[in-house]
């Protein structure tokens, strides 16, 4: 099990015991996380799952590929922290990761 | 806005792939349906949010895109003749008379029909509002989403937000009679068609399209009109004059008018039976994704199933007095015929 933890934009943390090999949008969604909507189910192909990446956790995330870039052009004040929570699989190395939940998904 | 009234045995709202196969199963059973939808192509979410992605579980297909299994389902209910109605959000749904269904879109055309088939799926597709602060004074005086009649802005001052190809086609027809076109995008990167990319590129060279590099943090202007938006540009913000802004950020689903006709809803879903996927108002049904029941799954399958059953019933309403007898495809003379093979 590997520990999320999801900050809501007031603040609110919610801590998650995710699964290794769900994505970080699944496991917020399966804990009912507000904040992530995933219209289009974990496609990449709705940028509603928007989170930001705790600076301390961007390298270990990795790099967004180019259909993710291309689809966090719908997500709003975006950043170098963006990224799409469907693009993000859990693994152990990712235990103790911080988001970030944007005002809205819009 | 034209205004028309159609009389009909079925109003379908929804084309996605499953108020796309409730046309071939009420088809079947000589219900004619006129299809309505919000997006200005059939196929909903298939067509919308994953056209060149591969689907793994529709029975017999172990992999269709998007955009094919809406391409074959339509070439399946062709022979149906259903009339499509794009670009057209159901507004309002109320009863008419005793046995009558009336439905309202918001491009003017009223249905009389005795069936109504809810197929929305998640909710209806409308264009993402960017969280700016007060964004929504400037609403339809300032800031639009959309774009349903380009001479409005003859001589504007045009803020342009986004990448993508509405983004980058508004740019480029609308330049010809503005008065000025700012584009503004978060990278130097658009996502859009080749040749619509060329263009625009060619057209900021020429200095006839202004680009900033950046994202748009607040607006300012009095009364719903707009003075100038204020842009980042690296660490820095500068301010840009302008009148009229057009955000393209794609869009997201909202349930939309849906929750406003008096039909029971559980969590924002339509609670059905699962004998007839009828609401709890008569001759009105409800399958695919924005149905609920105990033991439901989103999939197109399922739906696909809510289709064939809702069909049995919706026939009672359409021919009261007349029995259905039950035949297959393969081998009914008279279901071929329908189906033109014969």
């Amino acid at each position: 099990m590997t520990k999320i933890t999801y900050i809501e934009f007031d603040g609110t943390e919610h801590i998650v015991e995710a699964e290794n090999g769900e994505t970080v949008m699944e496991s917020a969604i399966q804990n009912s996380v507000p904040g992530i909507d995933a219209d289009c189910g974990g496609a990449c192909a709705c940028a509603t799952c928007h989170v930001y990446v705790d600076k301390k956790w961007v390298d270990k995330t990795g790099k967004s590929e180019t259909m993710e870039q291309d689809m966090l052009d719908f997500a709003f004040e975006v950043s170098d922290q963006s990224r799409l929570s469907c693009q993000i699989k859990v693994s152990d190395e990712l235990n103790g990761l911080i988001v970030r939940l944007p005002e809205k998904q819009f | 806005m034209n205004s028309q009234i159609i009389e009909t045995d079925a109003v379908v709202i929804g084309s996605g792939p499953v108020g796309l196969f409730s046309v071939f199963e009420l088809g079947l059973l000589d219900i004619k349906c006129e299809v309505v939808d919000i997006l200005d192509k059939p196929g909903g979410q298939c067509a919308e949010l994953y056209p060149d992605k591969p689907i793994y579980d529709i029975p017999g297909m172990p992999v269709v895109m998007g955009n094919e299994l809406v391409e074959l389902l339509i070439k399946q209910i062709n022979p149906f003749k259903p009339n499509f109605h794009l670009s057209s959000m159901v507004d309002e749904l109320e009863r008419e008379g005793e046995n009558l269904w009336k439905t309202k879109t918001d491009t003017g055309i009223t249905f009389l029909s005795k069936v109504v088939v809810i197929a929305a799926g998640g909710g209806s597709f409308q264009p993402k509002k960017p969280p700016i602060k007060g964004i929504s004074e400037y609403e339809n005086k300032s800031v639009f989403y959309s774009i349903r009649d380009r001479k409005k802005f003859k001589g504007k001052n045009i803020v342009i937000i986004g990448g993508g190809d509405s983004a980058l086609d508004w740019a480029i027809t609308l330049n010809d009679d503005a008065d000025s076109t700012t584009l503004i995008h978060r990278r130097e990167e658009f996502r859009a068609a080749p040749e619509t990319v060329n263009k625009v590129s060619s057209l900021i060279s020429e200095n006839k399209i202004k680009f900033h590099l950046g994202q748009v943090k607040s607006l300012n202007g009095k009364d719903g009109v707009l003075d100038n938006v204020v842009c980042s540009q690296g660490d820095n913000e500068i301010k840009i004059d302008c009148d009229t802004i057009l955000p393209f950020f794609g869009l997201t689903m909202k349930l939309g008018p849906v929750a406003n006709w008096g039909i029971n809803l559980n969590e924002n879903l339509v609670s059905v039976d699962t004998e007839k996927f009828e609401t709890d108002q008569k001759g009105i049904f409800a399958i695919g994704d924005i149905n609920t029941y105990p033991g439901k799954l989103k999939l197109i399958l399922c739906g696909f199933h809510e289709a064939a059953l809702m069909a049995q019933k919706a026939h009672s309403y359409v021919y009261p007095d007349k029995k259905i007898t039950f035949q297959y495809t393969t081998s009914s003379t008279d279901l071929r015929k329908k189906l033109g093979v014969l």
